[in-house]
Order: structure tokens, then sequence, then C-alpha cells
């Protein structure tokens, strides 16, 4: 397998034909021993809803699931064509449209192609099936006599006697059914009696195409969410304490009477107004007077505390979900001892901030609730979901519910996304009227769900041979999902505890997979308790890659720790306990590009110092080896990424541009994260409430040199390219900043004053 | 409720706007304009720009009674006769969006910058994105389609 280089302008000015190798492989989840889910909404089970091909050839796909900005809809596309055996132009796909689309769980842990794209392969090949044997009835032929190109079924001997998708069924049903796997969300399947093409076979998929979505996003075309105005509609906006888990006491009318039309709404904790235009409705919400409880130091000690905080609370919950690569069973004990003999033990603490997906727009959703028939237009990431769970808030049945998806700010996880649709179908609910409920920048950060502060806790032992006697992890954090990754029940939003859905009580964090094989291994996790268990601003849900970005920065830092130890270069030491050759290759290929082994390109000149540094990320079905090389400013403490090398390694690869795409913006933000993003609270409120106080990358960020290889497996299944990458790059920058100057940085984001103080001490 | 009379993409519209209404609820709110977007609503993202008299203004900020007698130039009225500005040409071309919610702030900053200077230097173009946010981390592909549309068009001016 030879990785290949490709540079941004190869992928912008052509289609870069990939090779494709043998064996496609079909996912079929468990579906034996389980309960049939009943299905709200179009039934999977019928070909017609995943597939129907108009009157005019062309061919729609519906997709259970949304697009996070990397115009998934182009590779989905790419597939349904490629099984069609129609041009890729001819294909139309519809996104996160409850009405359409099955629910296929949404924008959910880089699952979008690797599981959301199989049943419509398979419903594709399917259809590709059923219309060859049509034609080969109308034709007088067997269907083996047949060859399709573009929609146009001919005889393969005889070309000129053919006949069209669009003459076969355009516009009318195929009324065949498919198998399902009964399962709802990500693993969703469907299969026919079609066998999908072998990647052997494939013209369209492997070959890079353009999104469709850009030019409408850059003319003032696209519709966004906040661009959803209904006729009669009312604009709100959420009044929030100052004081976090304050509950209105007293909400004065009178002090907005001079705002014509504005009325306040109190249920619960939510205070809200709304008015007829937009202004008016943010004039309210500055101005209604409310008067609230008194809340003693609802958020701990505040972020000075935070770590203290962790290492002295005791634990809700230990590694107790297996779902989550959780083992109930784990045994400290053999590392323990292990460790107590050995030569040598090192042990260290790392330390990651809470952090908010803060969107570059904060939550929007606009909600007509009439009698009980409810229509939601919402930039979630789980529109069936919301679905569900807003039916759940009104009390109406699923099935009365209609989510629109919409393009909208991007979201990274369980945003803010969820949260102004709930709010929006309350007030709607109570006025009768359609509601567009949009979020301040404040709340879009503050209130944002955020992922969990932790203090990764690393020992490992060495023998006299420098070889590895014991390996301990422990992730010690706040929960990782005080809301579940769906707004699938109002407990999982905010307006849903404060109108008393109390919180579950799910826990979880996260352990690294085994890349290392390390003699007495043991991993594992313990969440602590909330600072305020309702209704907080401080709760918890998934960003993207959730706790991975946590774990990694521990692990991969450590292991570099224990490399200099043990006196080997971290590479070679990494590859010493590796074993998946895919894993081994992008490290190689990755530390190959920084110089390794031959250039040590670790030097100081006058202030700047400059040194590089690796991670690896395997997950997603996909592995990622990030290195980076750093400037690091010793009298300001700032750090530049001077050259991010990305060896990439996501199984068969759809849409080379996309993976590109997503790739850089995986840097950007992964370098966001690392060098600059930390939510600042004291004991009362987040005080991060816009973009001087939540500093995110910006354009003197980007790094000097890009440069990303892509190690295409066809033979492979398709893996997630949305998160791999991210991960690693706390730890990059960290080993590459320790390469610079010798210091170790053990907590991110590695924020210039914090990197000047360890620099001078 | 006081009407104001704009200037927007070389058209005069009435707008009826409180006079103490920032002018991006004007375009969004009662003129249905989709290029300008609610960001931050505190100058700090760029997501609302227009151009005033060729100037990139934070239309979150600007009352709209201040903007009588001026130029607005908006996103929606970028592209002439079914012509995207070359800026816009390079955005899709460089494929410079994910969410795309944010490239407003970007072009309007770009075609202020390149049609006032269009032999603006790499370093002269970041230089001009200072106080332009992406939360996606699209400032790769955002600062190449610039630079994209940088050469087209002073190759055009010369």
């Amino acid at each position: 397998m030879n990785p290949t280089n490709i540079n941004r302008r190869d992928f912008i000015q052509t289609n870069v034909a990939l090779i494709v190798g043998t064996s496609g492989s079909a996912f079929l989840g468990e579906t034996h021993a389980q309960a049939i889910p009943s299905v709200v909404g179009p039934p999977p089970t019928a070909l017609d809803t995943w597939i129907k091909i108009n009157a005019d050839g062309t061919v729609l796909a519906n997709f259970g699931k949304m697009d996070c900005g990397q115009g998934i809809d182009v590779a989905i596309a790419q597939i349904v064509a490629e099984e069609l055996d129609v041009s890729h132009d001819k294909v139309q796909v519809s996104l996160g449209d409850t009405r359409l689309s099955p629910n296929q769980g949404g924008g959910s842990g880089s699952t979008g192609l690797r599981l959301g794209s199989l049943p419509l392969r398979n419903a594709a090949a399917e259809a590709r099936r059923l219309l060859v044997e049509n034609a080969a009835t109308q034709l007088g032929v067997l269907a083996s006599q047949l060859s399709v190109d573009n929609g146009k079924v001919f005889i393969t001997s005889n070309p000129s006697k053919s006949v069209t998708y669009a003459e076969l069924i355009g516009g009318k049903n195929f009324s065949t059914n498919l198998t399902w796997n009964n399962q709802i969300g990500n693993a969703m399947n469907v299969q026919g009696q079609a066998k999908p093409k072998d990647p052997s076979e494939y013209k369209i998929v492997g070959k890079s195409f353009k999104r469709k979505d850009i030019e409408a996003k850059v003319s003032a075309v696209e519709h966004y969410t906040a661009h959803i105005r209904p006729d009669n509609l009312l604009h709100a906006r959420a009044v929030r304490p100052q004081v976090a888990g304050a509950e209105p006491l007293e909400v004065d009318a009178s002090s907005i009477a001079h705002i014509k039309g504005a009325k306040s709404f109190v249920k619960g904790s939510f205070v809200a107004v709304v008015a007829e235009s937009e202004w008016a409705a943010i004039k309210a919400s500055r101005a209604l007077k409310v008067k609230w409880s008194n809340v003693n130091g609802p958020l701990g000690g505040g972020e000075h505390n935070t770590f203290n905080y962790i290492r002295q609370a005791t634990p809700t919950a230990a590694n107790a979900i297996p779902a989550f690569g959780g083992k109930k069973d784990w045994d400290i004990k053999p590392t323990m001892a292990a460790l107590s003999t050995s030569a040598k033990v090192l042990e260290a603490d790392y330390e990651c901030a809470f952090q908010s997906h803060a969107r570059i727009a904060p939550s929007c959703g606009v909600v007509d609730v009439r009698g009980d028939q409810v229509q939601v237009w919402a930039d979630t990431q789980k529109p069936h979901f919301l679905r569900v769970g807003i039916a759940k808030f009104l009390g109406v049945p699923a099935e009365n519910v209609q989510v629109k998806w919409m393009h909208g700010a991007g979201s990274y996880g369980r945003s803010d996304g969820d949260e102004a649709p709930y709010e929006a179908a309350l007030l709607s609910k109570e006025f009768g009227r359609p509601v567009r409920m949009q979020w301040s920048r404040e709340e879009g950060i503050a209130w944002d769900p955020k992922a969990p502060a932790a203090i990764i806790s690393m020992k490992a032992g060495l023998n006299a041979n420098n070889d590895v006697t014991g390996w301990y992890f422990k992730a010690k954090g706040f929960n990782g999902w005080d809301v579940r990754f769906t707004g699938e029940s109002p407990e999982h939003v905010l307006v849903g505890m404060q109108t008393g859905h109390k919180k579950w009580n799910a826990y979880n964090f996260n352990v690294p997979e085994e890349s290392y094989r390390f003699a007495n291994h043991v991993h594992w996790w313990e969440t602590v308790p909330p600072y305020l268990q309702e209704a907080s601003p401080m709760r918890t849900a998934h960003l993207r890659a959730p706790q991975e970005m946590q774990t990694r920065f521990g692990q991969e830092s450590f292991i570099d720790e224990v490399a200099h130890a043990a006196g080997m270069h971290p590479v070679d030491f990494r590859l010493k306990h590796m074993q998946d050759p895919r894993e081994i290759e992008v490290v190689k290929t990755a530390a190959q590009r920084m110089g390794w082994p031959n250039k040590a390109t670790k030097k100081s000149s006058g202030k700047i110092a400059t040194g590089w540094g690796l991670a690896l990320h395997a997950g997603y079905g996909s592995y990622a080896a990030v290195a980076c090389e750093v400037e690091v400013n010793k009298e300001s403490g700032r750090i530049w990424v001077k050259k991010v090398s990305i060896a990439h390694d996501c199984g068969l690869m759809v849409n080379p541009i996309g993976v590109r795409a997503a790739l850089e913006g995986q840097i950007m933000q992964g370098l966001s994260r690392a060098l600059h993003e930390e939510v600042h609270f004291n004991e009362k409120r987040v005080t991060s409430v816009d973009w001087n106080t939540y500093k995110i990358a910006n354009v003197k960020d980007i790094p000097g040199e890009i440069d990303l290889v892509f190690i295409n497996r066809p033979d492979k299944p398709m893996g997630g390219a949305g998160e791999p990458a991210i991960v690693c790059f706390p730890a990059a920058i960290a080993n590459a900043v320790f390469d610079a100057t010798g210091v170790r940085i053990r907590r991110y984001p590695l924020v210039a004053e914090r990197v000047k103080k360890a620099l001078n001490t | 409720m006081p009407i104001y009379k704009l200037n927007i993409d070389g058209a005069i519209k009435s707008v009826e706007a409180d006079v103490d209404e920032p002018l991006l609820y004007a375009l969004t709110d009662k003129l249905k304009l989709k290029g300008p977007k609610f960001g931050c609503g505190l100058a700090q993202c760029g997501t609302c720009t227009v151009l005033v008299n060729g100037q990139p203004i934070r239309s979150c900020m600007v009352p709209t009674a201040s903007l009588e007698n001026k130029s607005i130039r908006t996103l929606d009225g970028l592209a002439k006769n079914g012509q995207l500005h070359p800026v816009q040409v390079a955005f899709v071309d460089e494929q410079a969006a994910q969410c795309g919610y944010c490239a407003n702030g970007w072009i309007m900053h770009a075609v202020a910058l390149l049609e006032k200077n269009p032999k603006a230097t790499d370093q002269q173009i970041k230089d001009g994105f200072a106080n332009v946010q992406c939360r996606c981390g699209t400032q790769i592909a955002i600062l190449q389609a610039v630079k994209v549309a940088r050469n087209k068009m002073s190759t055009a001016k010369a």
C-alpha cells in the first residue's frame, strides 16, 4: 500500500482516481433476541422510503442523517449513483427530514458514511436489480444480457435496444419490501436480494466531487434555520439568571409594557419574552425585571478550583457502561504489584479544561404548534430524536410532530442545537403562533452543554532493561453526558430540566483503545458529581470526539514521557509496543514527514524554540497520526504550529476532497482546542460569554505548512473521517513543546500565559 | 415607528425600524436578506458584515437610523446579472465553507479588501481577517480562496 500525498490544488482541480482493491463488507447489526422497535415515520422496510426515481429519471435518496458542514450528501450521492449506475449529478439527497427519512441516528460518531450509507447502498443496489429485471421483461431478454449506463438499460450486444429508468418507473413506486435489521439509529440497515458492487467495480466512489451547497451558501440563497419566518411569527428570547440555578421569584411584566406587543413567559425556572420583531424581543429580554432566588456558590469554587474538586470528589460511577468501552471487571492489583517492583516508576497527571461547542451562531429553532400538530425547523444533529423529544415535552403523539433539519451553524456534537427548538415549541403552544427562538451569544457559550473537565492520571514502570512492567491509566472527570447525545426526551435539554424533568442518572467517561501492548495494563474511568444537579450551565454533553481528546492527551503525552525515561525516541518507543499494521503505518508515515528517523528538527534561535511531536488516534473505524512542528516563543509563551502532517487511513475513501476538507477543519478546530479553548467560570456563573472571553483559533493560527497523507484502502470498510485526527492535537503539540523546550506541559489548552509561566519555572 | 430610506445594493428600500434598531435586524427581519447573519450581536465575529460606502461594518451594532444616504452593499446583492463576484467564485472553486454560516463575513471583508487593493499581499490578506471568526475551522480554505480571487482580480485590473 503506497500512501498517496495529494496537495490541495490537485484535489480542487482534478478528480483523483484512487486505486481500487477487492472485497466489500456488509454490515448488519444484531437481529436476534431483540424486540422490534416501533417506527415513527417512513418504514425502513419499504424500498420507496429510501429511493425514488423521478419522472425525469433523476433520483431522490432519503438520508436519515444530516450534514455537519462536511458535505456528506455528496458522498451519499456517489454511493447511490454508483449502485444505480446513474451519473452523480442525477442524485439528489434529502437530509434529516422526518417526513421523508427513517431515523438513522443523525450526525453521530463519524458514522455518516461507515454506517449511514449502508442502507442506501443496499437499497440502491436492490432498486437497480428490480429495474433491470423489469427492463428484461420489456425488452424480452434475460437480465444477464443487459447493461446499464447512466440510467439507461440496454441489451449489451445491441445497445440500440434500450429503456430508461424514467420510462420503467419514473414517478411511480417500487412497492417492494426490504429486510430491516430492526435497529433504529446509527445501526439501522436494510437489505434486498441484490448484492452491492464490489469496490473493484467502482467508477464514482473514490473520485472527488465538489459540494453543491457551497454556491448557495456563499451567494445568500441557502435557507438556514435562522431564515425561517412563517407568517404571524413571534420572536423569542430567553432570560437567564446571573447566578446559576437561581429561580425566578417575581417577574415584573410591566417592566416591558413600553415595548409594543412584548410579553413575558415563566414556567418553572424558564423565563422568556416574545415580541413582534426580533429587535423588540432583544430589548424586552434586556428590560424584563426578574427577582431571582439566592443560590450560594452553585459552581463549586469556580475554574480555579476545578482540578482540586475533581481530585477530592467521591466518584459517582466507575467504568460502568460497557457500551462505551468500559469493562465491568478490572483489577489494578497486578499493575500496582508490577510497579512496586519496577526499577523506575513514572507518574503524571494531565488536566483538561471544560470546553464549549461555541457554535458560530447560538441555538435557533422555529416551531409552529397548531392544535396537536407540530412543525419544527431546526439545525439539530438528531432531527428524528428531537421529534420524539418535543412530542413528549408537549404531550402529543410523535406522529404529530415533524422536524425539518435545516442548515445551521456548525454543531460538533450535542451542542445547544436542540435547546432553542424545545423552547420555541413551549412558547408556540402557549401563544398559539409560530415562534422563532434565537439564543444570544452569551447563551451559546455560557449555557451550551460543555465537554467535561478531567484529570488523566498515568503511571508506568520500567525494569532495568527499560521494558515496560506495568501501565496504569485512570481518567477522573465530570460526567461525559449529563445530557444525552440526542434530544429524545425533555430531561436532556435546559428547558426540560427547568420545567421539572429530572436529569437522568447515567454516567460515562472514556478510556483509550489499546493501541499499545504493555504488560500489566489497566485502565478505567471515574466520574465526579456535577456542581449543580439540575439545569446547570456547566452540564456536560458530547463535544466532537467526546472524551477522546482528554484521554489521548494523557495517554499520548505520557507515552512520550516514558519513552524519554527509557532513552528511546517516542516514535520508536510507540512502534516497539504496537501491533496493528494500520496503526503502525500512520505513525511511521506522519513521523517520516517530520524527518524521522534521521533528522532532528529541535532547535533554538533567540526567543524561538522549535521542535516536533506526534500523537496517534485509532477510532471511528479509522486511524490518524498527527505530527506537529511548533515554534514556541519563550518570551510570550505563544505556540505556533509551523507544520502539521497527518497520516490518515479511513479505509475506503469515498470522496477524497471531502476527507481533505474534514481534515483541514480538524486542524484548525484541533489547535483551537489545544491552544485556546477553556470555559471560564466563577462560583456563581460562567464568565465565558463571548469571543473575547472564550478564545478560539483565528487566521493567525493557520499552520505554515499543511501536509496530508491519505492512505486509501478500498479493500477495507469505510471509516469515519470527522473525528480521529482532531483528538491528537493537544498531545501532539504538548509533545512538540517538550521537544522544543524540554518543558512538559500537562494541561490543555496550552494558553500562552501558562506556557510562559511553565517555561520560567 | 420611523421609516428609513436605505440604499441597499443600488436600490432604495423603505424599512420601518426602531430608532435604536441595529441594521442587521432591519435587513434580516424586515427586508428578509439572507447574507448578513446574527452571530454575536457584539461586533466580534463578522458574520453580520455589510459594506457601507465600501467599508466593512458590523451591522449588528450600527443603528439603521445612521445609514440613510449611505451606500450599503450586501452579500445578497453581490452577484451581478447572474454572475457571481470573483470572490464568490473563488469560494465555490476552493470549497471554502463548512457550515457556511460565517461565509458572509469573510466574503464581504474580502470584497472590501480586494476591490480597494487588488494586489494585496498574502500578509495584508491575513491581517485583513484578524477579527473575523470561523468556528468550523475553514480558515485554511478561506484564505486560499481569497488569494485565488486576488490573483484573478489583480490580473483583470492590470
